[in-house]
């Protein structure tokens, strides 16, 4: 025990006397709940450490179970990666928001795909009609990932490629382009977010149904774990859980439960747990609430180190490190009063820093309203770099470790989501679990609770139902060129006409005979994406092999 | 007189984007406060979406977008409705929408774009006020 028995009965006896103080004395109206609802003492002490053990709670940075960080030096030893997701228009755009952010002193690339891209529907396909090129980056083939990545070194930045249903194909192209540049698959660093668990719980982007698509995620560990060991194949994403209205324990139980969802399947794969599980990473949100994300941080990694050592029985400590990207949360940000954002985006980016995230993409001030504009994002790359470089925090690991409140709150997250995984081992595991929309349905009530709560004013968003300025200043949005719908489909055109359709044929084929005989589809992808056959082309087979997944529309 | 009939939305999403939380939300709200509401899902096309408000024989349309195809999608909605002569089915919308597009908006058919921002009590309001059963 931490505490001497004595010494705790006369902290006890003193926090009557201020109770008493502090209950007879007016208050103002004041909701001591955090943002999704979890109550807060309004002073916390020693006893509400509950037997704290300093050893077994929280340990040393670099060692089980991680709480206080995952490396022993953590920001000493090197900052978090900084990562601004970018993409949009065509590939010469983004690649040259890219050359700008590198210029800038980002350390890392992270990719925007656009909607049909995501989808698996080539730029010229009437689905992708009015979308080319507006949420993110247009890749139908080998031909645009060229030009997205051209002159930029493969082996000299770490990429994270955003994008799911249709990943196996696109980290399919980014292994050619690595090819066409001289670099061997093993010096490739990098993530493909690959998370498809999540997609039928939040995110929503997929093709084929959780089974099929667990299968080709699985695949994809599989043959990173044999040809690109410092690739991340998974970022096991609470990002996505968050922005659908989710609470912070939500966010936290549903994300680790998908990753033992894809723990479990690479087992029964035949894939050793200490062979797979360094490779996994996460994703998390980072919300307003600045003393629950910090302890939401804190909590993921004690509970993914219980889970990998204790439930899979991993040696390795690496299997047991939980290393995440984080976000801040695009969903608190306001239209109204963009220039707030700014602040709210700092607040973030603080608590994943005192949350130990090992990177981290700051939001810009005006994505409410459009994709960034080159101005905003330096803005918030620049707020990173001044939590880095002047804030100080930095200085002392975990700073608030052995804070009473961030402690407690930080073992009251980790009992509330393991309730929740033990729910979803008794339904059966995740994927049972989304087959009877249970996260789904207890993530649209957390979002409806909260909505009907900023509607009452019991929670506040300053400029939206508090503080409301009658005549708002406007700032400049980022327009993207309606041309690039025209100049995409002409190079879609001119590479289906160049490339060697014979070979094209007989590669896709080849795919659809593998995926019948349940192979692992990488190789094949590959061999089809080498001769330019297209995001559309592939993702047909998926379609026709695995069938379509029509959202059952809870609400 | 006899009872007349609820008024019935359709919620849409068309597009690819999975953003649906909002749609999600407004529709919840807007059957909380008593209308009978139909949710299209995800990843619906503008036909698509034409065909189940005539088959649903609904009275408006709230439509979600966030992946700013807005400039396509919801003049496309309007042009089929006319095509399909039910232009009388009124049409409005939310989703990440710039100012600057919103008058073009208004002017091709949608009747109110809401903002981020809106609480549900205004959609509901808004929604009393300005949508009445068509077949009564």
């Amino acid at each position: 025990m931490l505490f001497d028995e004595r010494k705790l009965e006369e902290i006890r006896q003193k926090k009557e006397i201020w109770e008493k103080e502090y209950k007879s004395l007016p208050k103002r109206d004041i909701d001591l709940t955090t943002i999704s609802g979890m109550d807060i003492p309004p002073l916390a002490i020693p006893e509400d450490l509950d037997g704290f053990d300093y050893l077994r709670a929280l340990g040393f940075p670099g060692s089980f179970p991680f709480t206080r960080g995952v490396y022993s030096t953590m920001y000493h030893g090197r900052l978090w990666t900084m990562r601004q997701f970018a993409g949009f228009g065509s590939p010469e755009d983004t690649n040259r928001r890219f050359k700008f952010l590198l210029d800038q002193g980002q350390t890392g690339l992270s990719t925007a795909f656009d909607m049909p891209t995501l989808m698996g529907y080539d730029c010229d396909h009437t689905r992708a009609r009015g979308e080319v090129g507006k949420e993110g980056v247009s890749v139908s083939s080998l031909a645009d990932m060229e030009v997205l990545f051209d002159g930029i070194r493969l082996d000299e930045v770490t990429t994270s490629m955003t994008i799911n249903c249709t990943a196996s194909i696109i980290l399919a192209m980014y292994l050619v382009v690595a090819e066409k540049q001289g670099i061997s698959w093993d010096k490739l660093d990098g993530t493909i977010q690959n998370d498809m668990l999540k997609e039928f719980i939040a995110q929503r982007e997929w093709i084929c149904p959780p089974r099929p698509s667990v299968k080709i995620v699985v695949d994809m560990i599989e043959f990173c774990v044999k040809h690109i060991p410092k690739w991340h194949p998974v970022s096991i994403s609470g990002y996505h859980i968050r922005e659908a209205g989710s609470t912070a324990v939500q966010e936290l139980a549903f994300t680790l439960a998908d990753g033992i969802g894809y723990v479990q399947e690479c087992i029964e794969r035949g894939i050793n747990v200490d062979d797979f599980a360094p490779q996994l990473s996460f994703f998390f949100n980072v919300h307003n609430d600045f003393l629950e994300e910090v302890s939401k941080f804190r909590a993921a990694r004690r509970m993914w180190a219980k889970i990998m050592r204790d439930r899979f029985g991993a040696k390795n400590p690496k299997s047991w490190m939980l290393r995440t990207h984080a976000q801040t949360a695009g969903a608190s940000l306001t239209a109204q009063q963009p220039l707030n954002n700014i602040v709210r985006v700092a607040i973030q980016a603080l608590a994943a820093v005192f949350g130990g995230v090992q990177s981290l993409h700051t939001n810009s001030m005006d994505e409410t309203l459009a994709l960034p504009t080159e101005e905003s994002v330096t803005v918030a790359l620049r707020t990173q770099q001044i939590i880095a470089e002047e804030s100080g925090v930095v200085n002392s690991i975990d700073p608030l470790g052995g804070s009473y409140v961030i402690e407690a709150l930080t073992n009251r997250m980790e009992k509330e989501a393991f309730d929740y995984i033990k729910k979803i081992d008794e339904i059966g595991g995740i994927i049972k679990a989304i087959d009877i929309g249970f996260p789904q349905k207890e993530i649209a009530d957390a979002a409806y609770i909260y909505q009907k709560e900023l509607d009452r004013g019991k929670k506040v968003i300053v400029g939206v139902n508090k503080y409301v300025t009658e005549k708002e200043r406007t700032i400049p949005t980022l327009r993207i060129n309606e041309e690039v719908d025209k100049s995409q489909k002409e190079r879609l055109r001119e590479i289906k006409r160049r490339r060697n359709n014979e070979a094209v044929r007989r590669h896709l084929g080849a795919i659809v005979r593998a995926a019948r005989e349940g192979k692992n589809l990488m190789p094949f992808i590959i061999d089809a994406v080498r001769e330019y056959a297209t995001v559309g082309e592939i993702s047909d087979i998926f379609r026709e092999v695995y069938g379509i997944y029509r959202d059952p529309g809870y609400f | 007189m006899a009872d007349q009939r609820r008024v019935r939305i359709l919620i849409g999403k068309a597009g690819l984007d999975g953003h649906d939380r909002g749609a999600k939300i407004v529709a919840r709200a807007l059957r909380d406060a008593g209308f009978e509401v139909i949710y299209t899902g995800l990843h619906h096309t503008p036909e698509m979406i034409v065909e189940t408000a005539i088959q649903e024989d609904v009275d408006a349309i709230g439509l979600s977008i966030l992946s700013g195809a807005h400039n396509y999608l919801f003049p496309e909605i309007i042009k089929l409705l006319k095509e399909k002569g039910v232009d009388d089915i009124v049409v409005f919308g939310g989703g990440i929408i710039p100012k600057d597009d919103i008058p073009g908006l208004l002017e091709k058919g949608i009747k109110s774009i809401f903002e981020p921002g809106t609480s549900t009590a205004e959609i509901i309001n808004w929604v009393k006020e300005n949508v009445s059963p068509r077949n009564p």
